[in-house]
């Protein structure tokens, strides 16, 4: 037989948060995840570890996920210690087996913040991202024809600064990797996008005092500039827009 | 939402407070700097200070304005982010934030502390005891004061451990600064670090030289 067909596989030991509801009180599970080849994403070893959980009668490890191609944002964990398990720019689910060693041991838990309760195991309500972005994260439009595009410029560097900013996909890994449980790099990244184009100047101020309020009433704590969320951004999104939402807020008071 | 109550807001006078407090800092040291050149030196400086109480208790008071909202909302919202974040991951792993950054509240009290000790023993001057004489020109003895202040080992160390809790504060504080104030990119970050840094290490070096030199009985 080639060594081509052979299949090393692997065996790893995961430590997992359970926890049956909201209410509920939350405890760690050893499960092991048997058959992990290098080419399985982290979330197909989880999908392989509840195949067996099911099998055995137990229930399967409820997890978020919908795109698994590392745009919607969707895939939450905290493996290790590390939100989206610390590689640069990677979701969890473009996190792959490969990275990790038969026999390791994988702590993975769900985000955890005050503002993000937990629903279930590792599934945790993210709707206050959505609150924030209700309180002014849009550009209103009049209905009617649609505007022409080119009918207002808008140069290269703004077009790219605005690109940077909206890459920002709302996983909540600045909010779960912040020592204060801060959601300023969410809130920064929507406010600087705006603000850095002209469809957004128009309601810059009651977007910015908007969505800070709202960030507030969530329960989202303050920042302190750490910049662990940068670090743990899947997109890289950078601090200095953080840096823009409060030259943003300061213009509201002076201007 | 006013000032007082938004997370911005609150974090602004944080950094407005806290540069003016860097400022002072820096200023002190320019002063105290005086004593490397000669007793002459620091008793005209602190002379000609005290000869101005209209500068000197409207700045006093300044101070002390920015020093109790700087301590006010460095509690508060420290409290409220230990509440944002119930931090209970059984493994945690920090990339970036530094031993500075962390510790800021903790540093932070403990300056607060010093500062009370500081004016108990150099400017009310009760505890602990310094001796109060005149020099021959009649000025108050600052040179003297402060060198048989700081011969005491232990009230040395005081200061010197102090000046290691101020770089930890300002090696923080003074990059996040501009953070906070909005004045800041990708290009700058690494330079307003460097920058905390530097001017961080000069408090250090500048502020602990005295008890040291005095100590080992360079100044005398
Ligand atoms: C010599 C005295 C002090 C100086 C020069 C100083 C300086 C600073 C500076 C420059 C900042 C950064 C502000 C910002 O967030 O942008 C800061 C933050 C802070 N300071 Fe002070 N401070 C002093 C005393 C104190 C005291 C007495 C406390 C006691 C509670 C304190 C607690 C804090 C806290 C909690 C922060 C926020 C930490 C952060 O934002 O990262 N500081 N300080
Ligand atoms: S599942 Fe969509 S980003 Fe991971």
């Amino acid at each position: 037989m080639s060594e081509h067909t052979a299949h090393e596989t692997m065996t790893l030991k995961l430590i997992v948060w359970r926890q049956k509801g909201p209410d509920e009180p939350g405890r760690f599970e050893t499960y092991l995840a048997r058959d992990i080849t290098e080419h399985h994403s982290f979330l197909e070893m989880l999908d392989v570890v509840n195949e067996d959980l099911i099998r055995e009668g137990i229930e399967p490890i409820v997890f978020d996920h919908d795109c698994r191609e590392g745009i919607c944002g969707t895939c939450s964990q905290v493996i290790n210690g590390l939100a989206h398990g610390g590689q640069t720019r990677t979701t969890v689910c473009q996190l792959h087996m490969r990275k990790f060693k038969d026999g390791d041991t994988i702590y993975i838990e769900p985000w955890r913040a005050k503002a993000f309760p937990i629903l279930k195991d590792l599934m945790v309500d993210r709707s206050a991202l959505d609150r924030i972005i209700q309180a002014g994260g849009y550009a209103s439009v009049n209905t009617g024809a649609a505007p022409d595009g080119n009918a207002i410029l808008i140069s290269k560097e703004d077009a790219d600064y605005a690109m940077d900013a909206a890459e920002c996909i709302g996983c909540g890994a600045c909010v779960a990797a912040c020592p204060n449980g801060a959601a300023m790099l969410f809130t920064g990244a929507k406010v600087s996008q705006f603000a850095s184009l002209p469809q957004g100047r128009e309601e810059g101020r009651i977007r910015v005092t908007g969505m800070l309020q709202a960030m507030q009433e969530c329960g989202f704590g303050n920042c302190t500039n750490h910049y662990e969320c940068q670090a743990a951004c899947p997109k890289g999104i950078d601090v200095k827009f953080i840096a823009r939402l409060n030259r943003e807020y300061l213009k509201t008071l002076f201007m | 939402m006013s000032v007082l109550k938004s997370a911005v807001g609150r974090k602004v006078i944080m950094a407005v407070t806290g540069f003016f407090m860097v400022f002072f800092v820096l200023m002190h040291l320019l002063g105290n700097s005086t004593i490397f050149i000669g007793p002459e030196w620091i008793n005209s400086y602190a002379e000609h200070l005290h000869d101005l109480p209209v500068v000197v208790w409207p700045f006093r008071g300044f101070m002390f304005v920015m020093l109790c909202l700087h301590v006010f909302f460095g509690i508060t919202l420290t409290l409220e982010n230990w509440g944002a974040n119930p931090g209970k991951y059984a493994v945690s792993k920090k990339l970036k934030t530094t031993f500075a950054g962390k510790t800021m509240i903790w540093t932070g009290l403990l300056l607060l502390a010093f500062i009370l000790f500081h004016l108990l023993h150099f400017t009310l001057k009760v505890v602990p005891e310094v001796p109060q004489v005149l020099d021959e020109l009649g000025r108050f003895d600052v040179y003297t004061m402060m060198v048989a202040g700081l011969l005491n080992r232990v009230v040395a160390g005081i200061y010197i451990a102090a000046m290691i809790v101020l770089f930890l504060h300002t090696s923080h504080g003074i990059q996040s600064i501009f953070q906070t104030i909005g004045l800041n990119n990708e290009r700058t970050l690494p330079k307003y670090n460097l920058a905390a840094k530097f001017l961080s290490a000069v408090f250090l070096i500048g502020f602990s030289a005295i008890p040291v030199l005095i100590v080992t009985w360079i100044i005398s």
